[in-house]
C-alpha cells in the first residue's frame, strides 16, 4: 500500500510540474537588453531636452535581428549614456505575425518598429486603444526633417502615429563595372537602352544570360517579383496611377498593371535573358534572393535588380565599387525610367509607440532626430540609410548608401513605397507574393495572377 | 520583491518561474494528499479532488480554445459578421485549397503505409543479425533530427544548379550542391527542379516524413517482432512456413496491434505536418498542406474564420484515425 501511494504522490507531482512547465513556457520573454559599455565620451548637450530618464526601462520589438541587430542597440548608447534610460530590445523574425497576438494578449512592446504603413493603418484600425499617436516633440521633428511624402507614411486618418526610422532604395540594377569596361558596355540611362544593353548581352555572351534573379526567401518566398512589378508600374503607368493602384482606387488587374506585367514577363520569363548562371525562368522561383546576384562577379550574369541592401549579401571576396580595374568588384546604377520622370522604389521602417510614459516618447523624439541617424550612421558598416534630411552624408561608409542618400533628397526623384507593404496584409503579405511566385514558377498567365489576388483583396 | 510582481530580466522570470512551480506542486500536492489522508470524506470529494484540477485544465486549454476555434470558423476574415458555411465552401470548393486537400490526403495515405512498410521489412530482415543494433540506430539516427534541421538537410539534397560547361574547354562553369542533382550530372543526365515541377514536388516532400517515420516504425516494430513467442515460430516452422509465407502468416498477424499504433501515430503526425511544407517550398508551386494553409490564412491573409475552418477539418479529419486507435485498443486489452 505504502509503495503505491508513493508512486500517486509522485505521479501528482510529475503531472503538476509538466503542467507548470507548460504555463510557464507561455509567459514572454524580452530577450537581451541593450546595456551600454559607459565611456562617457559622448556630448550630452543634444540630450538635456530629454531629461533625466534614470532607472526607466523603454521595450522595443522589431523584426530587425542579428546582425543589424547589433548596430541598432549601439546606436542607442549616446542615449542611454544621457540620460541613464535602458532600451530593452527584442528582435523577432516573427514579428509581423506576433505583434498582432503581443496586442491581443494586452503585452504591448512600449516601441515597435513597423516595416509596413498598410501594416500600421491596420494596427490602428483593429487596436485603436493600444496605439499611441505621436506626441509634439515627434510630430515637429518629423515635419522639420522629413518630406511630406515620409510623414504621411507614417498618418493614419490625419493622425501621425509613426515616424520613419531607416529607409531603403530599391530601384537599382546590380552591374560588374569590370566586364562593362572590358565589353565596352555603358550604364544605360534609358529604359531602351537598357534593353537594347541587354540584347547585346544575350548576343556577345552565348555562355551566360544577361540578367539574374531569385525569389526564394523561406515563407516571404515572392517579394522580389512585386517589387520589380511596382518599379515597372512606377515607370509605365506613372506615380497616380500606382498610388491609385496600391490604395485599391483602381483594381488590381486593371489593364495598365497587365500590361506593365507583361514589360517585367518581356524580362523575367523570357528565356533569353534568364537565368544566368542559374537555369531557366522558373529557377528564379527556388533561387534564394539573397544569393541570386552571386553570377554576376563569374562573369555569369551581368545585370540583377537588387535594393541597397543587397550589398550585404556579396561574398567576402566581392568588393563594392565604382572603379573598372577592381578585379570581382560589383556597382548599382538607377533603373532607368520611360519617360522624364524619375520614379524611386523605396522602403523602410516606422516607429510606433504603444506607450505615452515620458521616457517612451523621449526615445520616439531620439529615434527621430538628425542625432539618432548620425549615431545609427556611425556604427553601421554598410547597407543602411534613413531619409532624415539632418543626416550627415559623409558619415555613411558605403558608396552605394551615399548614391541612396544622393537620390533620396534629390528633388527631381520621385519617391514612392514599396507598394506591396502598403496594401492589406491578406494581398501585401500573402496573395501578392503567392501569385507572382506561380506566375514564374508555374508559369501562371500575366491576366491569371492579377485576377487572382484581385480576388483576393479583402471587401 | 519588486521583481516578483514586474520581472524584467530572464534571470528574474526564470527565478518567478521556479516559485510558480514550487507553489503549483506544493498546493496540488497538498490537496493530493489531504484527500487521502483524510478518511471520512465522500467519494465525490475525492474524484472531484483528484480529476478536477485535470478537468479544469482540459476545459481551460483544449474544450475552450476547440470550441472557440469551431465558433470562430462561421464568421468572416475580422470575426465580426456571421457568415454561416461560406469559410466551408471556400475550402471545399476553391481550386487552391483543392489541391490543399488532395496534399493533405496524398501525405495522410502515402507516409503511414510507407514508413510502417518501410520499417517492417527492416525490423523484420536485421532481427537478430550480428549488426542488427548498428543498422538500427541508422535508420533510428532521423527521428531524432527536428523537423526543420531535416527539412534543411533534404532541402540541400534538392538543391538545383544549371548544368552549364565552357562550350570550347569542356569544364564546369556551375557546381552542383544538391547530391541528387550531382548524381544525375554524373550520369550524364539534366539537372531537376525537384521542388517546382509538379505534382512530383509533394511526393519529394513526403520522402522527408517517411525518412523520418521510418525510424519510428522499425523501432516499434522490432520490439514486437522480438515479443513473438517462439513456440509459434517454431510450430510454424515445423509445419512447413518459411520466408514469405512466415512473414505473411505468423509475422504479421502477431504484431498487428502494434501495426495499428504505429499507422495510426504516424498518420495523426503527418495530419499535422507544417515545418516541412514551411521550411521546403513555403507553401508554393502547389505543395501546401491544410496545417500549414490554415497558418497562412490566418497569421498572414489574416483571415480568421477561414483559418479557423481549415483548422476544424483538420480537427475532423482527425477524429476518425484517433476512435480507430482507440478502439483497436480496447480490443487488444480485451483479448488479453
Amino acid at each position: 500500500m505504502t509503495s503505491i501511494r508513493a508512486r500517486r504522490t509522485s505521479a501528482a507531482v510529475a503531472g503538476g510540474l509538466g503542467l507548470a512547465l507548460a504555463l510557464a513556457a507561455c509567459s514572454g520573454d524580452n530577450g537581451g537588453g541593450g546595456g551600454g559599455d559607459e565611456t562617457g565620451s559622448t556630448d550630452c548637450a543634444a540630450y538635456e531636452q530629454y531629461g533625466d530618464l534614470k532607472g526607466k526601462t523603454i521595450s522595443v520589438y522589431t523584426s530587425i535581428v542579428e546582425p543589424e541587430a547589433k548596430q541598432q542597440t549601439d546606436s542607442y548608447k549616446p542615449f542611454e549614456e544621457c540620460t541613464g534610460a535602458k532600451i530593452a530590445y527584442e528582435g523577432s523574425r516573427e514579428f509581423e505575425a506576433q505583434l498582432p497576438v503581443r496586442l491581443q494578449a494586452g503585452n504591448p512592446p512600449d516601441i515597435a518598429y513597423v516595416p509596413q504603413p498598410g501594416f500600421l493603418k491596420s494596427l490602428v484600425a483593429d487596436y485603436p486603444d493600444s496605439v499611441v499617436a505621436a506626441p509634439q516633440a515627434v510630430i515637429d521633428n518629423a515635419n522639420k526633417y522629413y518630406t511630406e511624402g515620409w510623414v504621411n507614411y507614417g498618418t493614419v486618418d490625419g493622425t501621425l502615429y509613426a515616424t520613419p526610422l531607416g529607409a531603403n532604395v530599391k530601384s537599382f540594377v546590380w552591374y560588374s563595372p569590370k566586364a562593362f569596361a572590358d565589353n565596352g558596355y555603358t550604364v544605360p540611362t534609358t529604359w531602351d537602352d537598357l534593353i537594347t544593353l541587354t540584347d547585346k548581352i544575350a548576343t556577345d555572351h552565348p555562355e551566360a544570360k544577361p540578367w539574374c534573379a531569385g525569389i526564394e526567401s523561406g515563407d516571404a518566398t515572392g517579394w522580389p517579383a512585386t517589387d520589380w512589378l511596382e518599379d515597372v508600374v512606377l515607370r509605365e503607368a506613372g506615380a497616380d496611377v500606382y498610388d491609385q493602384w496600391v490604395n485599391h482606387e483602381i483594381p488590381f488587374n486593371d489593364p495598365k498593371i497587365v500590361a506593365s506585367l507583361g514589360t517585367v514577363g518581356s524580362i523575367l520569363k523570357n528565356d533569353k535573358y534568364v537565368n544566368g548562371g542559374i537555369g531557366d525562368v522558373k529557377s528564379i522561383a527556388t533561387q534564394a534572393w539573397n544569393e541570386a546576384g552571386n553570377p554576376i562577379p563569374d562573369g555569369l550574369c551581368y545585370l540583377h535588380r537588387a535594393a541597397n541592401f543587397y550589398q550585404a549579401n556579396w561574398g567576402d571576396d566581392v568588393t563594392v565599387s565604382e572603379d573598372p580595374s577592381v578585379d570581382r568588384g560589383v556597382y548599382a546604377f538607377y533603373l532607368p525610367s520611360k519617360g522624364s520622370d524619375k520614379p524611386l522604389l523605396g522602403g523602410g521602417e516606422f516607429v510606433t509607440a504603444f506607450s505615452d510614459r515620458p521616457e517612451v516618447q523621449a526615445f520616439q523624439a531620439y529615434l527621430s532626430s538628425p542625432e539618432w541617424a548620425n549615431a545609427k550612421a556611425k556604427v553601421t558598416g554598410q547597407g543602411w540609410i534613413s531619409a532624415n534630411n539632418g543626416l550627415d552624408k559623409g558619415l555613411l561608409q558605403s558608396p552605394i548608401d551615399q548614391l541612396s542618400f544622393d537620390l533620396l533628397t534629390d528633388e527631381s526623384y520621385t519617391f514612392r513605397f514599396d507598394g506591396s507593404d502598403q496594401m492589406p496584409g491578406a494581398v501585401g503579405a500573402n496573395a501578392f507574393w503567392k501569385q507572382m511566385t506561380a506566375w514564374i514558377g508555374e508559369n501562371q498567365s500575366d491576366q491569371a495572377t492579377l485576377d487572382n489576388i484581385e480576388a483576393a483583396w479583402p471587401s | 520583491m519588486d521583481w516578483f510582481l514586474n520581472a524584467e530580466s530572464a534571470g528574474h522570470k526564470f527565478a518567478l518561474m521556479v516559485v510558480a512551480i514550487l507553489l503549483f506542486v506544493l498546493v496540488m500536492g497538498l490537496i493530493l494528499f489531504g484527500l487521502e489522508r483524510i478518511r471520512r470524506l465522500p467519494v465525490w470529494v475525492t474524484v472531484l479532488g483528484f480529476l478536477g484540477p485535470t478537468v479544469l485544465f482540459l476545459a481551460f486549454g483544449l474544450l475552450y480554445p476547440g470550441i472557440r476555434t469551431i465558433w470562430t470558423s462561421f464568421f468572416d476574415a475580422r470575426s465580426d459578421n456571421y457568415v454561416g458555411l461560406d469559410n466551408y465552401v471556400t475550402a471545399f470548393t476553391e481550386p487552391q485549397f483543392q489541391i490543399v486537400l488532395r496534399n493533405t490526403l496524398l501525405w495522410v495515405v502515402l507516409v503511414p503505409l510507407v514508413s510502417t512498410f518501410i520499417g517492417l521489412v527492416y525490423a523484420v530482415l536485421i532481427d537478430r543479425t550480428r549488426f542488427e543494433s548498428f543498422a538500427k540506430t541508422m535508420i533510428f539516427l532521423p527521428l531524432s533530427i527536428s523537423l526543420v534541421g531535416a527539412s534543411i538537410i533534404w532541402k540541400f539534397v534538392y538543391e538545383y544548379k544549371q548544368h552549364a560547361v565552357n562550350p570550347v574547354t569542356g569544364e564546369e562553369l556551375v557546381h552542383q550542391i544538391g547530391i541528387l542533382n550531382q548524381v544525375l550530372v554524373w550520369l550524364g543526365l539534366p539537372p531537376q527542379q525537384f521542388l517546382l515541377n509538379q505534382p512530383w514536388n509533394t511526393l519529394f516532400l513526403i520522402v522527408v516524413m517517411i525518412w523520418i517515420q521510418a525510424g519510428f516504425a522499425m523501432t516499434v516494430l522490432s520490439a514486437a517482432v522480438k515479443a513473438i513467442p517462439d513456440d509459434i515460430v517454431e510450430a510454424a516452422r515445423l509445419d512447413g512456413l518459411h520466408g514469405i509465407g512466415m512473414f505473411r502468416y505468423i509475422t504479421v498477424p502477431s504484431i498487428r496491434p502494434a501495426l495499428v499504433v504505429v499507422l495510426t501515430t504516424i498518420a495523426i503526425g503527418t495530419l499535422k505536418v507544417f515545418d516541412i511544407v514551411r521550411t521546403m517550398t513555403g507553401g508554393n508551386f502547389g505543395t501546401s498542406v491544410v496545417a500549414y494553409e490554415f497558418y497562412t490564412q490566418s497569421f498572414r491573409a489574416q483571415n480568421a474564420g477561414l483559418g479557423a475552418a481549415l483548422a476544424t477539418i483538420l480537427f475532423v479529419l482527425v477524429i476518425p484515425i484517433v476512435v480507430y486507435n482507440v478502439r483497436q485498443l480496447r480490443l487488444s486489452e480485451e483479448i488479453r
